[in-house]
C-alpha cells in the first residue's frame, strides 16, 4: 500500500487543504479519489511534479474562485481534467460525455444500490 | 429518524452524482481503461487518509458543544445551522441532527440500506461502517455490536440506534469524560473519537481510543 511518505511531492501541491498532522484534508470523498488518482499517475511518471503544480496553479488563480476557497477540489479535478486532454490519453469531448453518462447512471440507480456506468440508459 | 419509526426515505428518490463526482468518476473510469490507475490502489491510498481526516471537524463540534451550553442548545434545535456556523457544511445539502448522549441513553448511527455519512463532519466512513455485517446487525443487536467495539453499557442505560438516510445524517455528541474540567475546547476535541461520534465508543479523559 503507498504510504502517505511516498507521495511527499503532490502533497506540496499550492494550497493543499492539510490537517493539523499535515496530511491531506478532504471533506468528501470524491476529493480523495481525484487526489488519490493524482498521485498515481505522478508515481507512473505520466507527468511530472513541475508540470502537475503548474496546472493546477492556473486552475487556482484563475476567475470567480469562493472566497473560502471550499472549491480547492473543483479546481483539482479541472487541472487533472486539463492535464489528462492535454497529454492526449483522452479528449475533453469523450470526457465530457462520460461524465454525463456518470450522472444518468447515478439517475437511474436505485439508492442503495451500487451505481455502475452500465446503469446508464442506453442511448 | 428513529429507526423504530420505519419512516425511511431510501426508497423515495433514486442517486445523484454532483458535477464533480460524476467527473471524478469519469476521469477514473478513462484512467483504468487506459491502465493508468489501479482503482484497488485508489481505494488504499483513500483509506490512507479516511480515518485521520474528517473526524477532526466532528470532534471541534463536540467540544463546542461540552464548553458552550448555548452552542449545545444551538445544536439541539438545529445541528445544520449550527454545525455549519463552524465551516462544516455538506455539499449535497443533506440535513444534520445532533443526538447526545446521557446517562440513560446511548446512541448508535448506521444507515442500514447504503453508507450515508455525516461527511461534512466526519469525513469518509469507515470500512465496516459500509459493510452488511454492520449494517444488519446495528438495528437488530447493537448491545452486541458495541460489545463487539469494546463498549460494554449497563443494561439500565438504553440504546438508540438512528438510520442515516441521503437527506438526514446524525452526529453522536458523547458525554463529556469526568476530570476533563480544566481543559479547553481545543484539547478536549483532541480527545473525541470518530467511533465515539457514530456511537461504537465512548470518550475516555485520557484519550484512549475506548
Amino acid at each position: 500500500m503507498t504510504t502517505p511518505d511516498a507521495i511527499s511531492p503532490l502533497v506540496l501541491s499550492p494550497g493543499l487543504p492539510k490537517s493539523r498532522e499535515g496530511d491531506p484534508a478532504f471533506a468528501e470523498p470524491w476529493q480523495a479519489e481525484a487526489f488519490a488518482m493524482t498521485v498515481q499517475l505522478h508515481e507512473k511518471g505520466v507527468f511530472s511534479w513541475s508540470e502537475w503544480a503548474e496546472v493546477l496553479s492556473q486552475e487556482l488563480y484563475g476567475p470567480g474562485r469562493r472566497a473560502d476557497a471550499s472549491d480547492y477540489y473543483d479546481c483539482w479535478v479541472a487541472a487533472l481534467s486539463r492535464l489528462v486532454t492535454e497529454l492526449s490519453i483522452t479528449s475533453r469531448a469523450d470526457l465530457d460525455q462520460l461524465t454525463q453518462r456518470w450522472q444518468e447512471a447515478a439517475e437511474a440507480t436505485p439508492h442503495g444500490a451500487p451505481i455502475r456506468l452500465e446503469n446508464a440508459p442506453g442511448r | 429518524m428513529q429507526h423504530d419509526d420505519h419512516h425511511h426515505h431510501h426508497d423515495d428518490h433514486d442517486n445523484h452524482f454532483s458535477e464533480m463526482q460524476a467527473r471524478v468518476k469519469a476521469l477514473e473510469t478513462v484512467l483504468t481503461q487506459k491502465g493508468l490507475i489501479d482503482p484497488a490502489a485508489i481505494d488504499a491510498i483513500v483509506e490512507t487518509y479516511e480515518t485521520k481526516i474528517g473526524p477532526r471537524n466532528g470532534a471541534r463540534v463536540v467540544a463546542k458543544a461540552w464548553t458552550e451550553p448555548d452552542f449545545a442548545e444551538w445544536l439541539t434545535r438545529d445541528a445544520t445551522a449550527a454545525i455549519a456556523s463552524l465551516g462544516y457544511t455538506g455539499r449535497q445539502g443533506e440535513h444534520m441532527r445532533a443526538v447526545f448522549n446521557t446517562p440513560e441513553t446511548h446512541n448508535l448511527i448506521v444507515c442500514t440500506l447504503c453508507s450515508c455519512y455525516p461527511w461534512a463532519v466526519l469525513g469518509l466512513p469507515p470500512v465496516w461502517y459500509k459493510a452488511p455485517p454492520y449494517r444488519a446487525r446495528a438495528v437488530i443487536d447493537p448491545r452486541g455490536v458495541l460489545a463487539e467495539f469494546g463498549v460494554t453499557l449497563p443494561e439500565s442505560i438504553k440504546i438508540r440506534v438512528w438510520d442515516s438516510t441521503a437527506e438526514l445524517r446524525y452526529l453522536v455528541i458523547p458525554e463529556r469524560p469526568s476530570g476533563t474540567e480544566h481543559l479547553d475546547a481545543e484539547r478536549l476535541a483532541d480527545l473525541v473519537t470518530r467511533d465515539a461520534m457514530i456511537g461504537t465508543g465512548l470518550v475516555s479523559s485520557s484519550g484512549d481510543v475506548r
